[in-house]
């Protein structure tokens, strides 16, 4: 009896084995690309996060053809970075060791995408960012990475001259102690002195509810704005607990803080006193030219308003697809490696995005970024698309 | 009618009323003392006139002008402390082991009440209601959370520590985290399938974000308004009923005696005629009702709630328990005032001492510090003498 079941069983085994042997053949010679996403799916920031992996998506979906019609089988690979360096980096190893995945689209936040794009350096994999604000993300020199966005020491002196100019003559600084968070809060606080602003306070927090004792010296200083450095999540509660101890001047945060549910959790408090506005580096997806059949199709396709960076989703999955397809082409229309495609990208002159116009620069930084400073104009989550633009500008990033 | 007032231990309702009272003074008064002492040495040296340039007023009068906003403050935190810690403390003092799962109960309870609350503000409910029906609405929300709470605390004591009651006191422990684990990624994933995601905001209704103002005082160049949130009264009065409440529990009603036998000797109180597991689980009730109301009370002060939402003031509890004594009501009751205004005091004020350079962030080291010292030189907790009646 156990004679034959062991004969039954090794049958089974080699049986399992050949089918996984053909299984394989036949995969190969459909010759499948991956891009991959890492981005927040879940948690604090996963309502921004999981845009941006639409936007990927739907950008494979709608320019995906031109690989398809060279015999490519192109795919989306989603992985949920969760906000957490630990998680992102654990993600890209798996990333970079499947053979298929021939570029990045990812992070939402630059302490995650710092330390996760070591290891795409390392395999040689092409990162694009639609997000990442720090500057190191591009000065480390990594051909492999490159982002569409602008750099947070622009963004921090964007903010900073933004104030002067609405007469503020101090500032109290806080930041959540993240690459990104701090960062831009010291870029903040070096343009503030410079233009001849006090800064009366630069405090790290990683607080997320009682923000009780924070607020003590910040209200006894009672400067003319708060700046926060960091994500909306923090950011909105602080914001609503300073409002309700009656602080009555200007909020002013970062890119971090433009997600409509900033205003879910800050409600009212965020249009009392003189207000709050944001820097960013992503306008709302309406204010660029091209985006106007992106909203209408994300729309049908997810029924709800792109959050910001979808728009920046959508462009980074085309730059890979383009770049992939341009280094395809060169090759004959075999299957291009990983540095071929990161070279490809840098390659790259004038994208047509549908958020302007990309060329890389030789670290990887767009030649020309936009920036913005948004004042948030209503309470309701669905009308934060439209709050008011104060400024728009087109500012090159600092030479390399 | 009458009778049933006559019953009523009118010495039971206010002895713990009056520590309740003595220890927030008696910590007010001592934390403010050291803050300003340590001012007027500080005044004249690098540190004062750091202040002075900054806000035009000297070191001393600008620890003096913050004070009562921090004294109110510390104390709102103190008493959510002190409500969580009970929970801590009630379950060590019958079945000596720590219930680390307290902290997930907690947020139990507030995931409950703000889901309610969510569910009413979707309905369209919450946006006309009256003043009067906003507090009613508030209350039956934490009733909810409370009731949650407390049927997941008996659930659990049923299913993952009753088993385990004769086994060595570190498989209990074990099985305690093991819960507390289980039930953050519960709560992630019911949130997760059933909304999407897994941070819940408080919804905003009726006048609890308002400021009840008492006055402005200058302070150098600027002013500094002086005022209570109605929802921070809201926070210390809730918490201060449900504190009597449970003390009048356990010392003054039938019931209370039996936790009190169980807690000294299960056996001879077995013997009695107690049944002892009924107490047991009676004991969890009450500490999941306080740890669930903890919990929306937390929430309504302080908008957020994810399912980590109960670590730190879980932990902080604890902490608050260790330090009065664990097993000790009135200890936990202390312990949880001093840790909450400490934390506060230390974060308030950290940043000034210091010319900045060690801010809010290090405000636990305070508290830490001081829960180590307490150990170090007093390791029964401040008021831990009962604890020495146990067989």
């Amino acid at each position: 009896m156990n004679k034959r079941l062991f004969v039954l069983l090794s049958a089974l085994i080699i049986a399992s084995m050949v089918l996984t042997a053909c299984g394989g053949g036949s995969g190969s010679a459909a010759k499948t690309i991956k891009i991959a996403t890492q981005s927040p799916l879940s948690g604090d920031m996963s309502v921004v996060g999981v845009d941006i992996k639409r936007g990927a998506e739907m950008g494979l979906e709608q320019m995906g053809a031109a690989l398809t019609e060279m015999g490519f089988k192109v795919e989306l690979a989603p992985f949920d970075d969760q906000g957490n360096p630990d998680t992102g980096v654990a993600n890209a190893k798996q990333i970079v060791s499947d053979p298929a995945i021939l570029c990045v689209v990812g992070h939402y936040n630059s302490g995650v995408q710092i330390p996760s794009s070591e290891e795409y350096h390392n395999a040689g994999l092409a990162n694009v960012s639609p997000a990442n604000t720090n500057p190191k993300v591009t000065t480390r020199g990594y051909l492999e990475v490159n982002r569409i966005v602008g750099r947070d020491d622009v963004q921090g002196v964007v903010g900073a001259d933004f104030a002067f100019e609405q007469g503020m003559t101090s500032a109290f600084v806080v930041h959540d102690k993240t690459a990104y968070g701090q960062g831009i809060a010291e870029f903040f606080r070096q343009e503030a002195e410079a233009k001849g602003m006090k800064v009366l306070g630069f405090e790290g927090t990683e607080e997320k509810a009682n923000f009780d004792a924070l607020l003590s010296p910040i209200l006894a200083a009672n400067p003319d704005v708060v700046y926060f450095g960091g994500m909306y999540g923090q950011a909105a509660i602080l914001f609503k607990q300073a409002r309700e101890k009656g602080y009555m001047g200007m909020f002013l945060s970062d890119d971090g803080f433009d997600s409509s549910d900033a205003a879910k959790i800050g409600g009212q408090a965020l249009l009392d006193g003189k207000g709050t506005y944001y820097s960013t580096v992503s306008g709302p997806a309406s204010v660029y030219p091209g985006t106007a059949k992106f909203i209408t199709d994300f729309k049908t396709k997810y029924s709800s308003d792109p959050q910001p960076f979808a728009a920046q989703g959508y462009d980074s999955a085309g730059i890979c697809l383009k770049a992939i397809e341009a280094a395809a082409k060169a090759k004959n229309g075999e299957m291009p490696t990983r540095g071929e495609v990161a070279q490809a990208i840098r390659a790259l002159k004038d994208y047509p995005g549908i958020t302007g116009t990309i060329t890389f620069n030789s670290i990887g930084d767009p030649v020309v970024a936009k920036y913005f400073v948004i004042k948030v104009g209503s309470t309701d989550p669905a009308l934060w698309p439209t709050n008011p633009i104060d400024q728009t500008l087109d500012i090159a990033p600092p030479a390399p | 009618m009458k009778r049933f007032f006559k019953s009523i231990n009118v010495r039971e309702l206010l002895l713990p009323l009056g520590q309740l009272i003595m220890f927030s003074l008696g910590s007010a008064v001592v934390l403010s003392a050291i803050v300003l002492v340590l001012a007027l040495m500080l005044d004249k040296t690098a540190i004062g006139m750091a202040v002075t340039e900054r806000f035009n007023a000297s070191l001393f009068t600008y620890t003096l002008i913050n004070l009562p906003q921090v004294l109110i403050d510390g104390l709102t935190i103190g008493f959510v402390y002190a409500a969580v810690a009970l929970g801590y403390t009630m379950v060590y003092g019958v079945l000596e082991f720590i219930n680390f799962a307290h902290s997930e109960i907690f947020a139990v309870g507030a995931f409950v009440g703000v889901e309610i609350l969510i569910a009413l503000e979707t309905a369209g409910v919450l946006s006309r209601v009256s003043l009067g029906m906003a507090f009613g609405i508030l209350i039956l929300a934490i009733f909810a959370g409370m009731f949650a709470a407390g049927a997941l605390a008996v659930t659990v004591e049923r299913v993952a520590y009753r088993p385990l009651r004769g086994a060595p006191r570190l498989v209990p422990l074990i099985s305690a985290i093991g819960v507390s684990f289980l039930l953050q990624d519960l709560i992630r994933l019911v949130e997760g399938l059933t909304t999407g995601q897994f941070n819940r905001i408080f919804p905003t209704f009726g006048n609890f974000d308002e400021r009840l103002i008492f006055g402005e005082v200058g302070l150098g160049a600027t002013t500094i308004t002086m005022g209570i949130s109605i929802k921070s009264i809201i926070v210390i009065v809730g918490a201060v009923l449900m504190l009597v409440g449970l003390n009048y529990l356990v010392n003054a009603t039938k019931v209370g005696k039996a936790i009190r036998a169980v807690a000294q000797d299960r056996p001879t109180a077995s013997l009695m005629g107690i049944d002892v597991n009924r107490i047991i689980s009676l004991t969890f009730l009450v500490g999941g009702l306080l740890g669930g109301a903890a919990g929306v009370l937390y929430a309504l002060k302080f908008t957020r709630i994810d399912p980590f939402v109960g670590f730190f003031p879980g932990l902080k509890a604890f902490t608050a328990a260790v330090m009065g004594g664990i097993g000790n009501l009135t200890g936990a009751l202390l312990g949880g005032i001093v840790l909450g205004m400490l934390e506060t005091f230390a974060g308030s004020y950290m940043g000034v001492f210091t010319m900045g350079a060690a801010g809010t962030e290090y405000k636990d080291i305070f508290a830490f510090t001081i829960l180590i010292l307490v150990l170090i030189f007093r390791p029964q907790g401040l008021m831990g003498e009962n604890v020495s009646q146990k067989a």
